[in-house]
């Protein structure tokens, strides 16, 4: 499950990676026409609208990718780096770079790459561009107020909007194909002619009608968390389940059964104050997330999901199953049954079949034994590591 | 010189945004550019006045995020492959040359300021708007981030309604 970095790409070989992609990254830009002024202005007086189509088909291309790797399980979204959102310093920031768009002729990205063909007024431009982050280095206290104002955290545009993820992306691409048969018909007024550039003409229908049919395939592809959740609510009730019973889960720990693995899922606070050994505090969202994948699949380990009720338990397990895992059971009547049969085990009367008094001796022996497991789990118990979002941007 | 022709803008875009995908899945994140400038100035501000780095919040809040070396940044790398890959485009497709490019009617001078002046801007609004038209705009767009695509609208907005003013830079009688 991605992100890679950290896991599998460990931090020194993500530096190799970056001037990879940075390769890739300059060759495509360059190949594009981006290292020209010219070429990248035309966009902003209507005779050439190639930064446009460049920019607006990346875009389209990567937020499908993006949508469709999310909803198939492949890459945890909660870990990728969402630029943070502060309304007044996008909106000013952003016109300042407008500007300087128009006066420079280049932006960061596209400059380097033309500085590196040998343009002298990239090179300039790319020393304008040291300059004006020391103008705002040095003048930091002075913008920090703007710079810190309406801070909205690392929000997308479908939560603000209040719209799904698919309609969204849909709607995105509908706007896109919009504006490139708009800026199309524009450029020929302007130009007098057809763009050579776009020729030949069905391959590239093709190639746009392709791209719409992927953006129409994402209304179907809600965000997969959301709608399991919902799902698990309504589908608990009739679903069969591996159930594990206190007395085998009992036993299981006093035997140190190296294949138990114990998925709480009450809130951290709850967790704290008692749990049980080779156990592992998660909340239901955070089961769709990487941190989880590692736990859940681990080969010849057996999952007992425990909670304060068997509904929670349910749930958890019909995510996990969705999810594609299988080695899992929920625990009989939650952790309250657990402590009040198991742990505070008083017998009811004098047991009479044989099964009464058998489970009458193994009950007396895990009132015994088990606390003291318990104690040595909890000061043996290694703080939780969990995997934090990737901090990027500029 | 006999140049290559241009890709095909869609096509681009396409390998464009394949790659973005990749960067992200790959590394969590995804591409940039201006970022590169900041460790850049950072680095070389706090070399050459190491007291003042260390004053400034600016400075000292980015040096504490890379304890070891400023420049030891993804950014950084990634921008020396874009030098290499774009430098490998432009000899295979035969656009190599030290040119100072503009147009007829703006001389050298005008175009050196203006290259310079819009380079400071676009870095100080990067640094506001946190990122510039790759790791903002595109990148922000990827994840459907609502910055990103504000810094986007807004810089394609704000290009637009300044270009009337600028139009004699980049358009001539008969040409452009």
């Amino acid at each position: 499950m991605g992100p890679l970095v950290p896991d599998l790409i460990g931090n020194e070989l993500n530096f190799v990676v970056a001037i990879l992609i940075g390769i890739a990254f300059g060759f495509i830009l360059e190949q594009a026409g981006f290292s020209t002024s010219k070429k990248l202005v035309g966009l902003f007086y209507g005779y050439d609208f190639t930064v446009l189509r460049v920019f607006f088909t990346a875009g389209i291309t990567a937020m499908i990718g993006v949508v469709a790797l999310g909803h198939f399980g492949l890459l945890d979204l909660s870990l990728i780096y969402v630029n943070p959102t502060f309304l007044w310093s996008a909106l000013v920031g952003g016109l300042i770079m407008g500007l300087g768009f128009v006066i420079g002729g280049f932006c960061p990205g596209t400059s380097v790459c033309a500085a590196a063909i040998g343009k002298i007024d990239a090179m300039i431009f790319v020393v304008g561009g040291f300059l004006g982050v020391f103008i705002f280095a040095e003048g930091y206290p002075w913008f920090e107020t703007l710079y810190k104002a309406e801070d909205w955290g690392n929000v997308t545009l479908f939560d603000t909007l209040g719209t799904s993820q698919g309609i969204f992306a849909f709607g995105m691409t509908f706007m896109a194909v919009g504006a490139f048969w708009f800026t199309t018909w524009v450029e020929k007024k302007v130009n007098g002619k057809e763009n050579p550039e776009l020729q030949p003409k069905k391959l590239y229908l093709g190639l746009g009608l392709t791209l719409f049919v992927l953006g129409i395939a994402t209304i179907f592809m809600p965000e997969r968390r959301t709608e399991l959740l919902a799902d698990a609510a309504t589908a608990v009730s009739n679903q069969k389940m591996d159930v594990t019973t206190i007395d085998e889960l009992a036993f299981r720990l006093l035997d140190k059964d190296p294949k138990l693995q114990i998925v709480d899922l009450r809130t951290a606070t709850e967790f704290q104050k008692f749990s049980l050994p080779n156990s592992t505090n998660m909340t239901l969202e955070e089961l769709f997330g990487k941190d989880a994948s590692k736990i859940l699949s681990i080969k010849n380990k057996h999952i007992v999901f425990v909670a304060d009720n068997e509904v929670d338990e349910k749930k958890a397990a019909y995510i996990v199953e969705e999810l594609g895992y299988r080695n899992f059971s929920i625990l009989e009547g939650g952790i309250s049954f657990f402590k009040k049969e198991i742990l505070e085990y008083k017998p009811a009367g004098e047991p009479k079949t044989r099964q009464e008094i058998d489970t009458h001796k193994f009950r007396q022996r895990a009132v015994k034994e088990l606390p003291a497991l318990i104690q040595n789990a909890k000061k043996g118990a290694a703080p939780k590591k969990k995997s934090t979002r990737v901090i990027g941007g500029c | 010189m006999n140049e290559t022709k241009y890709m095909n803008p869609y096509l681009a875009g396409f390998f464009l945004g394949l790659l973005l995908l990749v960067t992200i899945f790959i590394t969590g994140r995804g591409l940039g550019a201006s970022g590169a400038t900041k460790s850049g100035v950072v680095a070389a501000v706090s070399s050459v006045a190491p007291a003042h780095a260390a004053d400034s919040k600016f400075y000292s809040e980015y040096l504490k995020e890379h304890d070891d070396s400023p420049l030891k940044n993804w950014l950084v790398f990634e921008v020396i492959g874009v030098i290499m890959g774009a430098f490998i485009s432009g000899l295979v497709s035969n656009r190599l040359s030290l040119t100072l490019e503009k147009i007829p009617t703006v001389s050298s001078k005008t175009r050196i300021i203006t290259a310079l002046i819009g380079g400071a801007l676009f870095g100080l609004g990067s640094q506001l708007g946190r990122g510039c038209t790759s790791g903002s705009a595109l990148s922000g767009m990827a994840v459907l981030s609502t910055g990103g695509i504000i810094t986007m609208m807004a810089i394609f907005g704000g290009a637009y309604a300044f270009a009337w003013f600028f139009r004699k830079l980049w358009l001539y009688p008969g040409g452009k």
